[in-house]
């Protein structure tokens, strides 16, 4: 069948499934809108948090930023960053929420630090570190759309944001899950089959995982020794040892990444949805027992189609591909504009090296990486059709969760825990439906025109999260005699500096003529760059915040026994 | 705090400081830090460190979830004194 008729009937399908749950799960009180009634099974749940956090970024993105951007080993600190705060998670945070008992992350602060201007700081926080999140999310369903089913780039953010609207609106958090967990299933089987195919072709070995460190069925050498060699033969550096910037930088980047997914709120509330405490602790591990099968299986494909694609150009050493004798894959990549070829020699073949005066690949861009490891593998047309599928859910289940985070936020935080605390139940629950609704067409609105910054809302996302919202919370725990004034002035230091370290080059909110310090070199702070910079942050934050809680009053009584309650054994 | 729930606790910060011990130590020692080290041993076709790095500490992290679970559901049964599938919030109790 052609691969476009396939790929409308693969991803219509799953549309299908995805609203036909969203009418099964629909909702009528606030507790099954924000949290599903607390009734969701922790392997359940597990399934949808990973959905949850893995993105079109996850997806699409991250095993190219590790095979190519990032030389191999410098990615491990996504795959580190990424995973390793759900330990953080699991001991320090989601246990004490989930006994805490109610439904939003501002709505703790708000009451352990016994202020509004606490909780609004929260929301703040929540809603620019999400909408930024979002933003993304949008694009890469446009971008997904635009590739795989020809329309425009419009009509496929149209087509996304109607299907989100549809079943996030309606069901709140309860149909979120269960399409999260129809899509996790959707992403899982797109991202490993293309992985298992390549690896079985390349090492014999049907686990990419093993794959990778296996031996090439062509000439019998380690794949990643073969890796190594035909890269440096190229020019470019080694790639299982090549740091990102320096072992220091390494270190506060997935430090900051750990930290920021521990205090990402769309990830946090998923455990307000499990029935128990105990619950929440074994939901943290199913979660990342099912984000490890993508994230170990990621590096396999990065190692392995860079290897893939390099042969292809260069197939024994200073024997060329010739330009017109290029496969299918590499022509419907120029299409698109994220494969460039340019014949500075003009002799009609292709050299691909790290130098910039003689290479001739003069983009090969990071998302190619996963979208066209399928083609370049030569597997068949409903593979393909599969990846689109997946790639699509990836962005969707993401999309949603931060949408419901950013929107029960301001209905539940902002509308009836400060503006109108009188209203009703039902009153509410239509309020945040409305203020969902306006969300999704925020969402895409910026999506449609995307502002500069997509490209930063990494560092920004994970930035606030990490330097505001992890130690806010962390003490709030763990810090009986933390106050008001240290969690506000804690939080409030450490967005300062995290923002004055991103900003400072790319502009304030990425208006690049509002950049200060201009003339300075972008990570001049210890080589770190701003990426890598929520860990400072956040160190920032704890040390103003304990200092400023020593010279201050104590929190009152009902404080102490809330703290008291949330840390009991029952 | 009751001397119960005072024990209940301290048992558990003892057990987060181990836990994250190791989590802190392979990693961020083992997978970024002292890599070049242990990139000189190999396990199978990967250098060791860059299989800490890519692959073992993910592994690791599940593990050490599943630890802390169990666990703390052993300390909760203990300290609780009472059937531990009743860990409903407190909010709900109070009902």
């Amino acid at each position: 069948m052609e691969l476009r008729t396939l790929t409308y009937l693969v991803v219509g399908f799953t549309f299908l499934v995805y609203v036909v749950i969203a009418v099964w799960a629909r909702v009528d009180s606030t507790k099954e809108f924000y949290v599903a009634g607390g009734s969701i099974n922790p392997v359940a749940n597990g399934m949808a948090t990973a959905a949850d956090w893995m993105s079109a970024a996850s997806f699409i993105s991250m095993a190219g930023l590790i095979g190519f951007s990032y030389q191999g080993y410098g990615g491990s600190v996504f795959l580190l960053g990424w995973t390793g705060g759900y330990v953080l998670l699991a001991t320090c945070l989601a246990p004490y929420l989930r006994k805490y008992g109610k439904y939003t992350v501002p709505e703790f602060i708000g009451e352990r630090y016994y202020s509004k201007a606490a909780r609004m700081v929260a929301v703040a926080c929540l809603i620019i570190a999400s909408l930024t999140y979002v933003i993304g999310q949008m694009k890469g369903i446009g971008v997904a759309f635009s590739r795989f089913l020809e329309v425009g780039y419009e009509q496929g953010l149209l087509i996304g944001m109607v299907i989100v609207f549809f079943y996030a609106v309606l069901g709140g958090m309860k149909g979120i899950t269960y399409t999260q967990i129809a899509q996790y299933t959707v992403l899982i089987f797109a991202y490993t089959i293309p992985a298992i195919f390549i690896s079985i072709q390349l090492t014999g070995n049907p686990f990419p995982q093993l794959g990778l460190g296996s031996t090439l069925l062509s000439d019998g050498t380690y794949l990643l020794d073969k890796l190594d060699l035909v890269l440096t033969d190229i020019g470019f550096k080694e790639y299982t040892t090549t740091a990102r910037l320096s072992t220091l930088n390494m270190f506060f980047y997935t430090m900051s990444l750990m930290i920021g997914t521990a205090g990402l709120p769309h990830v946090i509330i998923r455990f307000f949805t499990v029935p128990s405490v105990k619950d929440a602790r074994v939901s943290a591990g199913w979660a990342l027992v099912f984000i490890a099968i993508l994230y170990t299986t990621a590096p396999a494909i990065a190692g392995m189609v860079r290897l893939n694609l390099t042969n292809t150009i260069e197939p024994t050493p200073g024997n060329y591909l010739a330009y017109a004798e290029r496969p299918q894959w590499f022509k419907n990549w120029e299409t698109t504009g994220l494969l460039q070829f340019e014949d500075k020699n003009a002799d009609g073949l292709i050299q691909y090296s790290a130098d910039d005066a003689t290479n001739e690949m003069v983009k090969i861009d990071n998302d190619i990486l996963v979208l066209a490891s399928p083609e370049i593998a030569k597997l068949p047309n409903w593979v393909i059709a599969l990846v689109a599928a997946g790639g699509l859910a990836a962005a969707l289940s993401t999309a949603a969760g931060l949408l419901l985070a950013i929107s029960s936020a301001i209905s539940h935080d902002m509308l009836k825990g400060v503006l109108r605390p009188n209203i009703s139940e039902r009153g509410e629950l239509n309020a945040s439906r409305v203020v969902m609704g306006f969300t999704v067409l925020s969402a895409g609105y910026l999506g449609f025109d995307p502002p500069d910054f997509a490209a930063g809302t990494v560092a920004l996302a994970f930035g606030l999260a990490a330097s505001s919202l992890f130690p806010a919370l962390m003490l709030g725990i763990f810090y009986k005699r933390m106050n008001t004034a240290g969690a506000v002035s804690g939080m409030l230091a450490g967005i300062g500096v995290t923002l004055f370290y991103v900003f400072q080059h790319s502009g304030i909110m990425f208006v690049k003529e509002t950049a200060f310090l201009g003339s300075m070199s972008p990570n001049w702070f210890f080589g770190i760059e701003p990426n890598a910079f929520g860990a400072v942050g956040a160190l920032v934050n704890f040390a103003v915040a304990i200092v400023v809680c020593r010279y201050t009053a104590e929190p009152p009584e009902h404080v102490l026994a809330l703290v008291d309650r949330i840390r009991s054994p029952n | 705090m009751s001397n119960n729930s005072d024990a209940y606790w301290r048992a558990n910060i003892r057990l987060i400081l181990k836990l994250l011990a190791i989590w802190f130590v392979v990693p961020f020692l083992g997978g970024i830090v002292f890599v070049d080290v242990l990139n000189e041993f190999r396990f199978g076709g990967y250098k060791l460190g860059f299989w800490i790095a890519q692959q073992g500490s993910i592994y690791l992290f599940v593990v050490l979830i599943f630890i802390y679970a169990r666990q703390m559901t052993k300390l909760d049964e203990i300290f609780s004194g009472k059937d531990s599938a009743d860990t409903r919030s407190t909010e709900e109790q109070i009902k």
